[in-house]
């Protein structure tokens, strides 16, 4: 049996990107104090809408704007829901998720009914030659900018602060003149166009095409790596890194014959249980944000 | 001592939430370098005024002005600019974040945070207030009167002109409320204005110079606290002219005359009684450290047993391994006799023992109706053929309305029902099944002195009938004017014990602190 | 103008916020009904009125109601509980699962046999899958949220991995697996249609959790200990054992659903056997204010436009994701429309707090 290592830490950091970019899109708006269920359709959203306008304009650049507004959109639905209305979280999450992909099916087979349209031009490899570092620049940004911005961003920046302070403590932070309101829609709008890019590096960077089942639960694969980094940026791109991990390991499997009577569904479903199984281990009895799951309400 | 122009002014202030006018237009001011009190109790509208004065409330009519500016306050932002600063009554800090934080918080943009300036800055407006407090601490370490300095660092770290203080010395030791004095007596010679709210007479008498008396959202009086005696604040107060009892003395905090001796209910007098309630050596660790330290303790049938303290020292822990919602680590606690160490919520309902929480609305299910919450805890008796039998239950709902006096139909929410209704159906459902023992924790806490006066009425009718009652409270007037004993609770032990007669403030404050005395 | 807490709502409040909701979730539906180029009002009759018109149409919505009659009283339990199951989709579809394990293997089974051990058999499967999160939960306070929608997609990959491999299609080669016994064929409730006692079934099951929620102290605890938990648990009300029960009970009913898809409609095992069917058990029972009739209201009502969508997708060329675009929608706007319900519009704003003589003092 032979492993290719090479080839496996590469496909690890190209599969790790979406789960970073919306992984910490997902860790913004939780320090806040909002569970943001709404990420699976978000991402679907913005995987969706960037394909459709890179498709027709043939240019991936407008294609990303286009996810980044739309997840902007989502957020701000999001927040209109459980910030300003007071929602249950769980339920307007989900509902916002099954609104979004709904909506995106119903698109696409309108447009596309039986076809399958591909983009001639889409996001290319840097570095195509040379091993683990040929990858796509939203992979480079992910972890070169991304991530040790938002950690730099939360726990440096008076931002940083409010976040904080809204998601322990939110009468604390209106009794400190910080708007708790204000607080939660731009992280539920800076988060949901993260979530939008995570989505849109796999139509505009990876595949090139769309398909029904693009994002297959990565969304709430996120949401499991925000409670196992205890809300913390670095843990969340380890347990990424982790996951794709897991899940280039089962590509390399499924193409070396010692294992390939192990039926490919199985090793599918491997990272999905290795995230359950780290949850298990060390989820259990966390310190969620104080004000999580909560709606304020002045008075 | 008042100066010509008023600093803060507030005009005709009226606040409804929905029928009820909880402000009537109130006019209140405060001069630099002055101490007003604001006199009332609870539930007369002191909080909703505080709360419109820092903009997390609209009124519907009045203003509030600065320097005599109308000034439209909308957020607490609007009211820091203005130079207010608030110190709330339940403390507004992060306790995940260091006390720098905590103070820098409210200055803060949004980009980067110098942290070593802010440390600076913070520690030279602690030197201002005359607080030293570690400010790389984290505030979920610091005590309750550490965290209320932290609170007043972070209200003067603003401009801030006129200081707000919502109840301060509510949860705070005898000597934390000196200290506090001091710092409150520092900062009016810096000519800071200061707005003291609070329904304790004796507090208001020493630190202020005017008290303005707030009855049912009226301002019912100001006085020039210097020429007005203690009497004619406590009867501008509730609204009477007779002499206040016990209770309402208590209440607001007068001196309470000594408890005329009960005859025939000499606890401990006769050796063959069985105490109703009996702790040994009860203990309860958490992560390696002891919360309950083999707490020892008798409640005899006929007593009331007062439990006094700081929050904070065990008293949560305690009313839990009482309650079953916490199994203690070691020991054994008896309830008339039956060991119940080991029962279930249940078990112990049944053996005798009565329940009444300082948490008052996380003992009810605010959704459900109140005979529901009724019979909640006894469900079994009201089962017939594995359906409830709804008949039974609004039958005993009824009888137990009329009988607490409770202002509620039976298929009432709870939660739309008052603090003091509220704390009527849980000393109904706890009263319910004649328990030997009452474990009763802040059992007044938020109360108007109607409800106060009832609850109290209740707790000495159940010893007169021979049961027992355990009162933890930090209220020391509630304790004396109430208990036969005070046994003092500290850092999780109880650390002495003494006869009412002898439990001068004095006396129960150095206890509180760690100073032991014999029973 | 701004918005004001109401002190009392009147009667008409709710009912009329009702309507709005579902006049807002029809007028921006007709949006992607024009966008595809329909009339709305014609599409509308269709989605909604044609279905109920006729007989036949409306033992197609029966149908069509019968799973997500099972998932919606499967998610309202577990909600009723506070424990938040959203892998109904994941139980309904190892319920299918296990069922179609007993009719692989025991194919001969008379049907007084099959059909009990068939709905014995899904309903064990779906309880199996929800017993670890809710397993994990009591344990390790893990958050259920998270492990059952992880699970969801697990459970497809378990469908289509049995398809694949051991149960692909012994005649066809396909991936469907072969088809049942006939004695796992559920029969007609009504002989001559294909509304199959997998309904009568979930109207019994419904009728089941209303008499317990209603009726018994079992009811009243669960209630509470979904309501106010630290409450309940004050009150000695076993709260985790509840809940954890409560969930395996949501999975196991779940699981009944897939049973009765199997053994009801399509008679083997599918890659599509589930469409959404869990997930939409969380608008069915939402809607339904966790209640037994509510939850059988919004199961029929969404079946509706199910229906009304196929035949829409048919004739207008308007694709079948438009009732899921609805049902989606409707979730969104009733919950926003009972949330503003309990505000009223205020015409005078902040201006009003200056009373005319203050604002004299000021200027």
């Amino acid at each position: 049996m032979s492993i290719n290592v090479l080839a496996l830490l590469s496909a690890t950091l190209t599969i790790a990107t979406p789960l970073v970019w919306a992984g910490i899109g997902e860790l913004i708006v939780e320090k806040t104090g909002v569970l943001n269920l709404g990420i699976e359709g978000t991402m679907y959203f913005g995987a969706f809408t960037g394909f459709l306008v890179a498709l027709r304009s043939g240019s991936p650049w407008l294609g990303l704007v286009t996810a980044i507004v739309s997840g902007v959109v989502a957020g701000l639905l999001m927040a209109l829901l459980t910030v300003t209305l007071g929602l249950n979280q769980h339920v307007s999450g989900l509902g916002l998720t099954l609104l979004l992909i709904a909506v995106c099916e119903f698109t696409f087979r309108l447009l596309y009914a039986g076809k399958r349209p591909t983009l001639d031009n889409k996001f290319h490899v840097w570095l195509p030659d040379v091993p683990v570092v040929d990858q796509h620049w939203l992979t480079y940004v992910a972890f070169l900018v991304l991530a040790p911005g938002a950690w730099w961003v939360l726990r440096s920046t008076g931002m940083g602060y409010r976040i904080h302070a809204v998601g322990e403590n939110f009468e604390a932070a209106d009794v400190a003149g910080i708007s708790v309101t204000a607080t939660r829609y731009v992280a539920l709008m800076v988060g949901g166009a993260l979530m939008a890019i995570g989505g849109a590096f796999l139509t505009l960077s990876v595949l090139g095409n769309f398909t029904l089942d693009i994002i297959n639960g990565r969304g709430w694969v996120c949401i499991a790596l925000v409670i196992f980094a205890k809300w913390r940026v670095w843990p969340v791109v380890l347990g990424a890194l982790i996951f794709a991990g897991t899940d280039a390991l089962q590509l390399q499997l499924a193409i070396t014959t010692a294992f390939s009577s192990i039926p490919r569904e199985l090793m599918l479903a491997l990272p999905y249980l290795a995230v359950i199984a780290a949850l298990a281990v060390w989820g259990r009895k966390v310190h969620y944000p104080a004000s999580y799951l909560k709606a304020y309400r002045r008075g | 001592m008042t100066s010509t122009r008023p600093l803060l002014e507030l005009n005709g202030i009226t606040k409804r939430f929905g029928d009820l006018v909880a402000n009537d237009s109130v006019s209140v001011s405060v001069a630099s370098g002055e101490v007003v009190a604001m006199l009332g109790e609870n539930g007369a509208g002191k909080s909703t005024l505080m709360k419109i004065v820092y903009g997390l409330v609209r009124p519907d009519a009045g203003t509030i002005s600065m320097d005599g500016r109308v000034l439209d306050i909308g957020s607490p932002r609007d009211a820091m600019d203005a130079g207010i600063g608030m110190v709330t009554q339940e403390f507004s800090l992060v306790e995940t974040m260091t006390v720098t934080e905590n103070v820098a918080l409210s200055s803060v943009g949004l980009g980067r945070v110098d942290v070593r300036a802010a440390r600076q800055r913070v520690m030279d407006a602690m030197d201002r207030v005359g607080v030293h407090i570690e400010p790389e601490r984290m505030v979920s370490t610091l005590s309750i009167g550490e965290r209320q300095r932290v609170e007043i660092v972070k209200a003067l770290f603003h401009e801030c002109r006129v200081l707000i203080l919502d109840e301060p010395t509510a949860v705070l030791t005898p000597q934390d409320v000196r200290a506090l004095f001091t710092t409150i007596g520092r900062l009016r010679g810096t000519g800071l204005g200061v707005l003291f709210v609070s329904h304790k007479l004796r507090e208001v008498a020493e630190i202020s110079e005017r008290v303005v008396v707030l009855r049912r959202g009226r301002l019912v009086g100001e006085r020039v606290t210097a020429e007005a005696t203690t009497k004619e604040l406590a009867d501008l107060m509730m609204g009477t002219a007779a002499a206040p009892d016990q209770d309402t003395a208590a209440a607001v905090g007068l001196p309470v005359r000594e408890k005329p001796a009960v005859g025939g209910s000499e606890p401990g007098g006769t050796a063959e009684q069985v105490p109703v309630l009996r702790m040994t050596d009860v203990t309860l660790e958490r992560e390696g450290r002891p919360l309950l330290d083999r707490v020892s303790l008798d409640v005899m049938p006929g007593e009331i047993v007062g439990l006094a303290g700081i929050s904070g020292n065990g008293q949560t822990e305690l009313m839990n391994v009482l309650a079953g919602t916490d199994i203690p680590t070691d020991g054994r606690i008896e309830v008339d006799g039956t060991d119940v160490t080991h029962l279930d919520i249940a078990g112990r309902l049944e053996a005798g023992l009565g329940r009444l929480t300082e948490d008052r609305r996380g003992s009810v299910l605010p959704q459900q109706s109140v005979e529901h919450n009724l019979v909640i805890e006894d469900l079994r008796s009201f089962t017939r053929r594995g359906m409830l039998d709804k008949a039974a239950i609004r039958t005993h709902a009824e009888g137990l309305i009329e009988r607490f006096d409770i202002r509620a139909a039976p298929t009432d929410a709870v939660a739309t029902l008052s603090g003091g209704n509220m704390q009527k159906v849980l000393l109904a459902r706890a009263l319910a099944r004649r328990p030997r023992v009452l474990v009763a924790a802040q059992p007044t806490r938020g109360l108007d002195i109607g409800a106060y006066q009832y609850v109290h009425t209740q707790l000495q009718e159940l010893r007169g009938s021979g049961a027992g009652v355990l009162l933890i409270s930090e209220d020391l007037d509630e304790l004396r004017s109430l208990c036969d004993r005070i046994l003092v609770l500290f850092r999780g032990a109880v650390t002495g014990g003494l006869a009412v007669k002898d439990a001068t403030s004095e006396r129960l404050g150095a206890m509180m602190t760690g100073e032991s005395v014999a029973v | 103008m701004r918005l004001v807490l109401r002190g009392h709502e009147p009667r008409w409040v709710a009912p009329v916020a009702f309507v709005v909701a579902v006049l807002v979730t029809v007028a921006l539906s007709a949006i992607p009904i024009r966008l595809a180029g329909a009339n709305p009002p014609a599409a509308f009759e269709r989605y909604l009125v044609t279905p109920l018109s006729s007989t036949l149409g409306i033992y197609e919505v029966m149908l069509t109601a019968t799973p997500l009659l099972f998932t919606g009283i499967a998610v309202a339990i577990a909600f009723r509980a506070g424990y938040w199951n959203i892998g109904a989709e994941g139980q309904f579809l190892i319920g299918a699962v296990a069922t179609t394990a007993l009719a692989l293997n025991f194919p001969g089974l008379p049907a007084v046999v099959a059909l009990p051990l068939g709905f014995v058999a899904g309903a064990l499967g779906g309880l199996a899958w929800a017993w670890l999160p809710a397993w994990l939960k009591r344990r390790g306070e893990i958050d259920e949220v998270v492990t059952t929608l992880l699970l969801n997609p697990v459970a497809l990959l378990v469908v289509q991995g049995l398809l694949n491999g051991p149960w692909r299609n012994s005649q066809t080669g396909f991936t469907d697996s072969d088809r049942f016994g006939s004695g796992y064929d559920l029969p007609s409730l009504v002989p001559g249609t294909r509304v199959h006692w997998g309904f009568g079934v979930a109207m019994v099951v419904i009728a089941i959790t209303w008499f317990v929620f209603g009726k018994t102290a079992v009811g009243m605890q669960v209630r509470a200990a979904g309501q106010a938990p630290e409450a309940a648990r004050f009150s000695g009300i076993p709260v985790d054992r509840l809940r954890f029960r409560s969930a395996l009970v949501s999975g196991a009913i779940a699981g009944l659903g897939g049973a009765s898809q199997v053994m009801g409609v399509q008679h083997q095992l599918t890659q599509g056997i589930s469409n959404n069917y869990g997930y939409t058990g969380v608008i069915v029972a939402t809607l339904g204010g966790l209640t037994a009739l509510g939850v059988v209201l919004v199961a029929v009502l969404l079946a509706d436009i199910a229906v009304g969508a196929e035949n829409v997708s048919l004739v207008l060329q308007v694709p079948t994701q438009l009732g899921a675009i609805f049902g989606a929608l409707l979730l969104l706007t009733v919950l926003s429309a009972m949330s503003l319900r309990q505000y009223r519009i205020s015409w005078s704003g902040r201006r009003r707090r200056r009373t005319p003589a203050a604002a004299e003092e000021s200027s």
